[in-house]
């Protein structure tokens, strides 16, 4: 008798598997379906690839985020840290504080788009790593301390730039932003490539099974000798570092660093998480579903635009998907454990 | 010694008739009948897996009986829920105390129903006073302000009790009230106890500790394996333990497990472990105090730790591995004394735990067995890059599950889809990945099934006859005298005995759990 629970509670594990992970990709096929039905140019590639190019931000991001998740915990600075990181590139590039507020590409004392990029992640990186020491030896949890970085963070940014944005990049520097190769956007290939190493080292490397272990169980993990503390600083530092990377690619696009640049973005980017179906409780979840996620907001976002919704509506529509995901996701597992 | 019948006509307040608990094919509870008294305290005695708690959890309403039935204050009793046993009077207090720690004695004792004064609002004044004359009645002289998480375990165990005469209990119940207390504190308890059965107040006291139940009541109803075992009753003079004990036991358990042979185990001191002490962590309140442990365990021994709950036995385990923080002693490892800080370092140095709570330290539920085996290896099965090598991580795995017989469907099916026994057998392979010198296994069979059972005791039997030196902690004799070579004793911190496996016997060693010193009884 045990064979045969055994044996039923396999298959409905493996039918809600199959539904957890494609759920939210056939909603996805779903919307753009009855988006090109509504408006048969939502499908012309100009928009995709516009779709592609405005959910490369956030989606850069989220893709950080999922570590973070994955283990149970939360990063609510993403959005000043942005700002932050966009302010600082902007500094490196622009070789000063000054607020020319200039248009012109005079950035002739500036140290180059590498420099700003570097500038940006490491930045980045180490706010990110500073949060988590303060979550694993501090021990404040990660909502507290990344609540104080959100205010922190902006407070940097609003003091650097004075308020104002610092703009005006070269050419080379605008290229990440506005560049194509080929038809496509050069942050959508950033945003892909970005994408593909991530699921690479949470699927394939000894540290992703790490970070699953901490978010399924960190006592069991701590107890397996996994260095649980380590583990968590360095979900939180990749968050900051693709937090940098975002920063550098938003201002490239906008061929500026706004001081109130990312405002709300936390919002957006945990929102594709949980929708590509991470547990808020860690250790489930993966790169792809936050991909799928992530273009499930930016093509909702741009369809409701195309069809001439207003912002406002936008957001509740997306507010109550991402209820509806979750619930979603919970009525599964709850008929699996049954 | 108070009597009852002053207040009590000999008619039960609870009488248990027949009660039957199934569990997905498991029975639990199988046909147990008793019954309480006003005015007395009935002993609730058994070994772990007896089907105390479960018997608790049908008294309290936490879940329904299969069958039988229970009449209360002659009146049939169908708790759906544990507030239908409060209101009829019956309170139950859990080892796991349910105060809420944030909130004042005061509040918890008059929690969900606060006096009210004018205008429905709380009165704080009648409150106070009234907590401070309740909590007199158990002998508690504190502040009724205090915040709970200011009071030690004994403390809050008495507000409880107090929360619980408030709420004009008739019956109460006691799981294991004793285990977190101190010799002093148990006294009081027992006055305590004393005090409320010339009230006329009926308890049900619910303990492994053989002598406080001897001390304190006047019946006892014993349960083995789910069934009734058997009453016992004062006669003149405390019940003595002998006859306890051997209600206990039984005869049936022992065939159960099949004793191996005496294996020869010569080898050498693998782990010396020589006045090994901690200190309370109020982090941790509940956790036993090491008192100066000394212990050698030998490669290819098994050497079996036995002790009830809050003996120190798990806390042992913990310390050696790192899990917590050590205050004094040594320990050595091949004669090299080491010192691991963390399980990590522990690891490394060649030692493994199979903890006791495998739901809550063991496994990952929700993650795949494939996951679950090599978490405790992964740079085992990984390369210079930190890659998986997926297809050795696999094979071994499937090595595993051929040689453990692990009955499981893929290697990325969650492992919260196996049953208990498959479980324990992937985590005996997560640590045999790593091949340790040393293997803590703490109640390796706890929540496996019989059958299941035999095979851990085999798996164990076998990775000592490879060298490993294990040290097994259980608190089921049957077990204990089963795969063990040698075996010690421990009760509260301390090292009680110690005896060679063949020697011993399920009475020799529950003497030694239970009682002070007595090493000279034993021989």
């Amino acid at each position: 008798m045990t064979s045969t629970t055994e044996q039923s509670q396999r298959s409905g594990i493996n039918v809600a598997r199959l539904l957890m992970s494609f759920g939210p990709l056939m909603f996805l096929a779903l919307l753009i379906v009855v988006f090109t039905v509504l408006k048969p140019s939502f499908i012309d590639p100009i928009n995709i690839f516009n779709i592609m190019r405005q959910i490369s931000i956030t989606g850069l991001i989220a893709l950080g985020m999922t570590f973070v998740i994955l283990t149970a915990g939360i990063d609510l600075s993403v959005g000043s840290l942005l700002a932050f990181c966009g302010m600082v590139a902007a500094v490196v590039a622009k070789g000063g504080t000054a607020n020319t507020l200039s248009l012109s590409t005079s950035g002739a004392q500036g140290y180059g788009w590498f420099a700003a990029l570097l500038a940006a992640v490491v930045v980045g990186a180490l706010a990110g790593g500073v949060q988590g020491f303060a979550i694993t030896r501090l021990k404040v949890p990660p909502f507290v301390v990344t609540l104080g970085g959100l205010t922190v963070f902006r407070g940097l940014t609003l003091t650097i730039s004075n308020g104002g944005p610092i703009s005006g990049f070269d050419a080379s520097m605008r290229w990440f932003g506005t560049g194509l190769i080929g038809p496509v956007p050069v942050p959508a290939i950033i945003f892909a490539a970005a994408a593909i190493l991530c699921h690479i080292v949470l699927r394939y490397t000894r540290y992703g099974r790490a970070v699953y272990a901490v978010g399924g169980n960190a006592e069991a993990a701590r107890l397996s000798g996994l260095r649980v503390d380590r583990i968590l600083i360095s979900v939180y530092i990749i968050v900051g570092f693709f937090a940098g990377l975002a920063a550098f690619v938003l201002s490239a696009r906008l061929n500026s660093s706004e001081a109130v640049a990312g405002i709300g973005y936390e919002l957006t980017v945990i929102s594709a998480v949980v929708i590509g179906g991470t547990s808020l409780f860690g250790g489930i979840g993966s790169v792809g579903g936050t991909v799928v996620g992530a273009a499930l907001i930016g093509v909702l976002q741009n369809g409701l635009q195309f069809n001439n919704v207003s912002s406002y509506t936008q957001s509740i529509v997306i507010g109550l998907i991402l209820i509806l995901a979750v619930a979603f996701d919970r009525w599964l597992k709850s008929r699996v454990r049954r | 010694m108070p009597t009852a019948e002053a207040i009590a006509p000999s008619l039960p307040l609870l009488a248990v008739e027949g009660v039957t608990k199934r569990f997905a094919g498991v029975t639990a509870l199988s046909d147990v009948s008793l019954e309480v008294r006003p005015g007395e305290i009935l002993g609730l005695l058994g070994e772990n897996g007896a089907g105390k708690s479960t018997l608790l959890k049908i008294l309290s309403g936490v879940m329904p009986p299969s069958s039988g039935r229970i009449v209360f204050d002659g009146v049939e009793f169908n708790p759906h829920n544990p507030q239908d046993a409060k209101r009829l009077g019956i309170v139950t207090i859990y080892q796991e105390l349910s105060l809420i720690p944030t909130l004042t004695v005061a509040e918890n004792i008059f929690i969900g129903r606060a006096p009210l004064g004018r205008f429905g609002l709380v009165s704080w004044r009648k409150m106070e006073v009234d907590s401070r004359a309740i909590i007199a009645r158990v002998g508690l002289d504190l502040d009724p302000e205090t915040p709970v998480s200011a009071l030690s375990v004994a403390e809050q165990q008495l507000v409880e009790i107090a929360r619980a005469l408030s709420l004009k209990s008739r019956l109460i119940i006691m799981d294991e009230p004793t285990s977190a207390l101190t010799e002093t504190e148990v006294q009081k308890l027992m006055s305590i106890m004393g005090r409320l059965r010339k009230d006329g107040v009926a308890i049900m006291f619910v303990t492994h500790r053989l002598e406080e139940a001897s001390a304190i009541c006047d019946r006892m109803t014993v349960l083995r394996d789910g069934r009734l075992a058997g009453h016992l009753d004062r006669d003149g003079g405390p019940i003595k333990l002998p006859k306890i004990i051997e209600k206990m036991v039984g005869r049936a358990a022992s065939e159960l497990y099949a004793r191996p042979t005496l294996r020869d185990v010569a080898g050498d001191v693998r782990l010396s472990v020589r006045g090994l002490r901690t200190v309370r962590d109020p982090q941790a309140p509940h956790a036993i105090v090491l008192e100066g442990i000394d212990l050698d365990l030998k490669a290819g021994e098994i050497l079996g730790v036995a002790g009830l709950v809050g003996s120190g036995r798990t806390e042992l385990a913990r310390a050696i591995f790192g899990a917590d923080r050590i205050a004094a002693g040594t320990i050595t490892l091949d004669g090299k004394t080491i010192a691991p800080e963390t399980p990590a370092d522990a690891i490394a140095l060649g030692i493994g735990l199979v903890p006791e709570d495998r739901k809550h330290q063991a496994i990952f539920a929700a993650l795949g067995i494939l996951t679950n085996f090599s978490v405790a290896a992964l740079g085992r099965y990984s390369n210079a890059l930190g890659f998986m090598a997926e297809r050795r991580e696999r094979q071994a795995l499937a090595s595993y599950r051929k040689t453990l017989s692990i009955r499981m469907a893929s290697p990325e099916q969650p492992i919260e889809g196996l049953s208990g026994g498959n479980q324990q057998k992937v985590i005996l392979a997560r640590w045999l990945a790593r091949d340790p010198k040393v293997l803590i296994v703490d109640e390796p069979t706890r929540g496996v099934d019989v059958g299941a059972k035999a095979e851990v005791h085999q798996i164990l039997v076998q990775l000592a006859g490879r060298g490993i030196a294990i040290m097994m902690i259980s608190s089921e004799l049957p077990e204990v005298l089963a795969v063990s070579d040698r075996i010690v004793t421990m009760r509260r911190g301390r090292i009680t005995g110690e005896m060679p496996g063949i020697e011993a016997t399920e009475e020799k060693l529950m003497e030694l759990m239970a009682l002070d010193q007595t090493q000279e009884a034993t021989q």
